[in-house]
């Protein structure tokens, strides 16, 4: 049904994207003092900071005030596992959700049912901003599970009133075909899916230019503007820039509108600060530094000023297209180790804990990206040590498959385990690099 | 009985065999017989050498991880059936062969094979039961060198 009259210029869902700015502060400040006290009272971690700081919820008197709050970072909620932070019982928890955490353990998340309430209202006001209608026919790509991504996208998508395909990840003969046949107009992955899929059916003989398809939902990765201009060249889409953590909601803490010059943080309900990484410090909006979010409607798991990693900058000029809500400027970069593989958050401890479950001692190690017809590989290079080197081909090749298991266990993702000789791995003073990443986005 | 038999981690690209047999030329080491057992992406070398002891110091030292693994050395006649009776009793006994591989001397009508069993010990008691050679270190130094 894509016969629908051209869309308005602004949907009605997108208001609160356009509060004038006095009053956009107003609602922050009200939302950030119930949910400071909040967390004051139920979340034991939250509440002993403070009482370290001998601040009280009373000392919040300005949005200024916010400096003086604790920071939640991803080790808290690693800490607490898995529900350590919940400011809920578990009788209100009508979902969960998790990604991976440093080492082991995935880090969990909790909603109410009013915060996957106001987590499809962000949904909605995202693909709202790009263009995206009742009468869309949404192919939505992200993996469903316990990933935020995929069931994220479907009740934003359906709450908007389009039509959506759960056709999650992966199989992108089956994604070409039903693209094509369902007349697909939006399509949510992330960007190197999309530059894959771009291949295959060129591969195919499909003309992507000749479909329906006419918005990409793009994030979960960081990509760049060259990777949009070949994929707009490519495909004549529009491609946009969705932005979003676990830990703060999943995607829908920043999309970008029609003039796709940054994603616009929905800043009545995330409310962003960027600092400077070493110091602590807030930074001035156009100053590059770290991501840093406050949720402001959360019931289940209220997160105080939540260090993402992420570095970006706050845009200090106003948008085109007259939202008063900021926005950020492409993240192209984080401040700790982590890496994204296939909209996957991986961190190098991770494959250390995997290592060392089969090893009993960590061995030397690299792990190697690279993106072949544009999906991301890992390779994971592991020294032979004399504890378990055997003998016999057979041993050998069931080290290796134990490590790909246990590698694939404790991340999620397949990885291709090359058993190397001892001394092979660069080391610089001493120390390995851990990471090469060969990816050039 | 009972020989040390190095074993050697590589990976299989080029250059990878010649590195470790010069090092143990330079020792004045002398491999008496060599196997290779490979895949894609890694091959195990196993050697047979008089100075074991010296052969595993000096590959150590350059950077190897080498094995020592109990291997036997047994004179097969050379004649149509005279691997299968070997096999057999080896059958018999409940013994795997994990691998096997040869010198290329022959001596009075006899092969020589290396034999990675899985239970050494319990290969010798039935092969000497039939009078199998076991052939020990002196043994198989005197034939080498004869």
């Amino acid at each position: 049904m894509k016969n629908t009259p051209s869309p308005p210029p602004v949907h009605p869902v997108s208001a609160m994207d356009f509060l004038p700015v006095p009053q956009l502060r107003e609602v922050q400040f009200a939302r950030l003092m119930a949910m400071v006290q909040r967390a004051y009272d139920r979340v034991p971690l939250f509440r002993s900071r403070l009482e370290e700081r001998k601040l009280t919820p009373a000392d919040i008197k300005s949005l200024d005030d916010l400096a003086k709050l604790p920071f939640t970072v991803k080790a808290d909620l690693r800490d607490t596992y898995p529900f350590g932070l919940f400011a809920s019982p578990l009788s209100e928890v009508a979902r969960f959700h998790a990604s991976s955490g440093t080492t082991g353990k995935p880090i969990v998340v909790a909603y109410t049912k009013e915060d996957l309430d106001d987590w499809t209202r962000a949904m909605v006001r995202s693909l709202a901003a790009c263009g995206v209608r009742t009468g869309d026919i949404v192919q939505n790509a992200y993996g469903y599970g316990l990933f935020t991504g995929g069931l994220g996208a479907h009740y934003g998508a359906e709450a908007l009133g389009a039509s959506v395909i759960p056709i999650s990840g992966g199989n992108t003969d089956r994604q070409l075909m039903v693209m094509k046949d369902f007349g697909v107009t939006v399509l949510c992955c992330t960007p190197s899916y999309f530059l894959h899929i771009i291949d295959r059916a060129g591969e195919l003989g499909i003309e992507l230019k000749k479909l329906p398809l006419r918005v990409g939902v793009f994030g979960a990765e960081p990509w760049t503007e060259g990777m949009r201009e070949r994929i707009e060249a490519q495909s004549a889409i529009k491609a946009y820039d969705i932005y979003g953590l676990s830990e703060i909601v999943g995607p829908g803490v920043a999309m970008e509108c029609e003039h796709q010059a940054g994603p616009h943080i929905f800043e009545d309900m995330f409310l962003p600060e960027v600092i400077d990484p070493q110091t602590q410090e807030p930074l001035p909006d156009g100053t590059e530094g770290e991501l840093v979010l406050t949720t402001l409607c959360k019931r289940a798991m209220p997160m105080i000023r939540y260090r993402t990693r992420d570095i970006t900058a706050l845009a200090a000029d106003r948008c085109a297209c007259g939202r008063t809500i900021r926005r950020i400027t492409r993240i192209g970069r984080r401040s700790d180790d982590m890496l994204i593989i296939r909209g996957v958050n991986l961190y190098p401890s991770q494959i250390e804990a995997a290592l060392l479950r089969v090893e009993g001692t960590l061995p030397h190690y690299q792990i190697i990206v690279d993106r072949e017809r544009n999906l991301d590989v890992i390779q994971i290079q592991v020294e032979v040590t004399a504890e378990v080197f055997s003998d016999t081909v057979g041993a050998m090749e069931q080290l290796k498959r134990k490590l790909s298991q246990s590698i694939e266990s404790l991340t999620g993702l397949r990885g291709d385990v090359r058993l190397v000789a001892p001394r092979t791995i660069q080391r610089s003073e001493g120390k390995a690099k851990r990471v090469i990443d060969k990816r050039k986005l | 009985m009972k020989l040390k038999q190095l074993s050697v981690f590589l990976e299989n690209r080029p250059g990878a065999l010649s590195a470790p047999c010069r090092i143990l030329a330079e020792s004045g080491v002398n491999i008496q017989t060599f196997a290779l057992a490979d895949t894609r992406e890694f091959g195990i070398l196993r050697l047979m050498v008089r100075e074991w002891e010296k052969a595993k110091e000096v590959l150590g030292k350059n950077g190897y991880v080498v094995k020592v693994t109990e291997v036997l050395a047994l004179a097969v006649p050379d004649r149509p059936g005279g691997l299968a009776e070997i096999l057999e009793t080896i059958e018999q006994a409940q013994v795997n062969v994990e691998y096997v591989y040869a010198f290329t001397i022959k001596h009075q009508g006899q092969g020589l094979l290396v034999f990675r069993f899985n239970d050494p010990d319990a290969a010798i008691k039935a092969l000497q039961a039939r009078n199998v050679n076991v052939l020990g270190q002196d043994e198989l130094h005197k034939r080498l060198t004869q």
